[in-house]
């Protein structure tokens, strides 16, 4: 039911685009390229936003400015020249081909092998789409569902004007504009993203998802999510495409900030299928992203679920900050790299309240000649009394030209803290395949079987309407890797 | 036309020749026995056979239903119809067994032109035919031979082979870590698929499988080649005189 409510909403995106002429007016709507105070007053300024923000911006980028960029990642980041980029309305959307004729042949045998309608293939692959459904009344029907249990679903855009209090309050709360270099030139130039509200005691009618939204397609490069739960609430949001999606923008630096208070609980499940270059690391996007959710209230709980399988490089750590007493944290991941792709990624759970507990299990598998990290970070301050943490961290490596590595920071300053750590390296054996080919399965299948296997514990954790098609396309981005 | 013909087989791991011409011909309906001591080459035997990468067959010739399948990779020569039942079943972590189990029964059927088992009717079929072989609901729920015993793991070959229904089943020292009732189990399931649609090879050390499996031919396999033929009284024989006498004697 869901999938196809996302497929009538992403027609919805896609026509609608089509009928307010997005082609013709995209020129008025271009910033120039490059980065200065100007472009982000302009941003500012196309999004009708308040002077606060504005300001925000502006401190935002002032400390950018003198911040450097991080290398202490095992990534190969080549130079990035920040004003060969547009800070708004990406040129993309000008060159939206007409057919899918126009359409690499690669990308719809991947569409077609995921199953993909062909009116969604045409979305992703950004071919205009005719008006099929009746889909105003479903969105309308979505939307006031969400109205009547009292949630606020809306692009951030939005939300800063129509909830100015709510998003001063907490934006940058949990991802300070000054945390890390890309958290710092995200605040500046952020186009829009989603925020979610969802009130005290409610239980979200419904998984979010950002194919939901309304203008999601163009928010591209950078991306700001705000969720606050508020006491006794719930919501699981999901993000991201099962469908890989061609870009040409480069670099992808989104903040994701998550708010939990008392006995709420924020489930957060990503399947991140972005172009990964070619086989020699060609093209491909830059994926650094901040993600950290804050488990301010006491017995509150945040979920990361993430399948990685897309990106040139991947600089993530999805991390929880568990102040309340009793809360936890939980990090489910799989990363799947393959040709020259690299991936650091992992997460950071800080324990401050008493009694906080997390998990975190985090599958790498490496494929081709690429490089997948596990890093992570366990902290336990001094009056997190009883602290509990369990890390599992497993490397598969499929071939001999890959690399794995798993790089845990643990620090404890309680003694009552405990915190265990597993990591295991396997290898798909000769004998495993064997037998699966001997049952007549062919070696991609056998492959995709052995590597969901392996990551059964993080896929089990995804929503249902997710789970089956990310189990695919962890089969497709392993394509060509063994033999 | 035959089920099976080995010509003249040769076949090497890396720079050793372990097959030195092995000639066999199997008709469907017929039960073979290879049996030979260790190292003789019986698991190379099943190997080159089903196609496994890293042996070369340098010399002969493998037809099934007369067509030759050397050129074929281990996964074709499943789906057309070839099964083996391994010594040493193989862990899966984490995969789950209907899943493997359906995943290969369908990649079979659709090589037949048959239409595929949805999920449904696989757990229906899967569940009776199990029921038979005393493989539980919940042995069948957990990965695939994760945890198994020894003779719940051949079993579980005999219940992959019984839901394959294939033509040629090779099964590799099928007895090898079994007790003596899961033996009578095992031997009890590979007998119920016993039929004029299906040849099978039966490769062992011990005569003693082939009290429960009874042969329609034995062939001692020594050296790398096929040294005697006969009957079952012929297991008897290497039961009683040894592999040294028969092969002495030949």
């Amino acid at each position: 039911m869901v999938a196809t409510v996302e497929t009538i909403n992403q027609v919805e995106q896609a026509t609608g685009s089509y009928k307010y002429g997005f082609v013709t007016e995209v020129e008025m709507e271009k910033a120039p390229k490059g980065l200065n105070e100007d472009i982000i007053r302009f941003i500012s300024a196309k999004k009708d936003e308040p002077e606060w923000m504005l300001d925000w911006r502006l401190k935002a980028y002032r400390y950018w400015l003198k911040m450097p960029t991080p290398d202490w990642a095992k990534l190969n980041i080549p130079p990035i020249d920040y004003n060969d980029i547009y800070y708004y309305a990406a040129p993309k959307s000008a060159e939206k081909p007409k057919s899918l004729d126009e359409v690499d042949p690669e990308l719809l045998r991947t569409y077609e092998k995921l199953g993909i309608p062909l009116n969604e293939q045409k979305m992703l692959a950004g071919v205009a789409v005719d008006a099929v459904f009746d889909s105003v009344s479903v969105a309308t029907t979505f939307r006031e569902e969400l109205a009547k249990a009292g949630v606020i679903f809306c692009p951030i855009s939005e939300a800063i004007k129509t909830h100015p209090e709510l998003v001063k309050k907490y934006i940058g709360s949990v991802v300070p504009v000054a945390d890390n270099y890309f958290s710092a030139l995200n605040s500046a130039v952020f186009t829009d993203g989603s925020f979610v509200y969802i009130p005290k005691g409610v239980r979200c009618p419904m998984e979010l998802s950002t194919y939901f939204r309304i203008n999601e397609k163009n928010t591209g490069q950078f991306e700001r999510t705000l969720i606050i739960a508020e006491d006794e609430s719930y919501v699981s949001y999901l993000e991201g495409c099962t469908a890989p999606q061609r870009d040409e923008n480069q670099l992808h630096a989104a903040v994701v900030e998550l708010v939990a208070h008392h006995d709420a609980e924020i489930k957060y499940s990503t399947v991140q299928n972005w172009y990964p270059g070619d086989e020699n690391g060609k093209g491909g996007i830059y994926n650094f992203v901040t993600k950290r959710g804050a488990c301010r209230g006491d017995r509150s709980k945040i979920s990361w679920t993430q399948v990685e399988t897309g990106s040139a490089i991947t600089w993530k750590y999805p991390s929880c900050v568990l102040r309340g007493k009793d809360s936890v944290g939980e990090f489910y991941s799989v990363a799947v790299t393959n040709g020259a792709q690299q991936a650091d990624t992992g997460t950071k759970m800080i324990h401050i309240g008493e009694g906080s507990s997390s998990t975190i299990i985090s599958k790498g598998i490496s494929a081709g000649k690429s490089q997948n990290t596990y890093r992570g970070l366990v902290e336990v301050h001094k009056g997190a009394e009883n602290a509990r943490n369990f890390t599992q961290c497993d490397s598969l490596l499929v071939g001999d030209t890959c690399g794995a590595h798993t790089v845990p920071y643990i620090s404890s300053r309680n003694p009552t803290g405990k915190i265990e750590h597993e990591a295991t390296t396997s290898r798909i054996s000769e004998d495993q395949l064997f037998y699966c080919l001997q049952r007549g399965l062919d070696e991609e299948d056998a492959v995709s079987l052995i590597v969901n296997g392996f990551c059964k514990e993080v896929m089990k954790e995804l929503p249902m309407e997710f789970a089956v098609e990310a189990q695919k396309l962890i089969g497709i981005s392993l394509e060509g890797s063994v033999g | 036309m035959a089920l099976l013909e080995i010509r003249d087989l040769h076949a090497r791991i890396g720079d050793a020749e372990i097959l030195h011409g092995i000639n066999l011909t199997m008709d469907r309906g017929e039960v073979h026995a290879i049996m030979g001591p260790n190292g003789s080459g019986k698991s190379t035997l099943s190997y080159v056979l089903s196609g496994r990468d890293g042996y070369e067959v340098t010399q002969g010739d493998i037809l099934m239903d007369g067509q030759s399948v050397l050129e074929m990779e281990a996964d074709e020569r499943a789906r057309l119809g070839m099964f083996l039942a391994f010594q040493y079943p193989v862990e899966l972590p984490g995969v789950s067994g209907m899943a493997f189990l359906r995943a290969a029964v369908n990649a079979r059927r659709k090589e037949q032109g048959l239409e595929e088992v949805d999920q449904l009717g696989f757990v229906k079929m899967a569940r009776v035919v199990a029921k038979t072989l005393g493989v539980s609901d919940e042995m069948l729920k957990r990965a695939v031979n994760v945890g198994f015993s020894g003779g719940e793991k051949k079993r579980y070959e005999i219940l992959q082979m019984a839901l394959l229904e294939p033509s040629l089943a090779v099964l590799d020292e099928t007895d090898s870590g079994l007790d003596v009732d899961a033996l009578k189990i095992v031997s009890e399931g590979v007998n119920a698929q016993r039929g004029k649609n299906v040849g099978m090879l039966v490769i062992t050390h011990y005569q003693r499988l082939l009290d429960h499996i009874v042969p329609d031919y034995v062939h001692i396999l020594a050296g790398g080649q096929i040294v005697k033929t006969g009957d079952k009284s012929l297991a008897l024989e290497v039961e009683k005189n040894g592999y040294a006498g028969i092969h002495n004697a030949a």
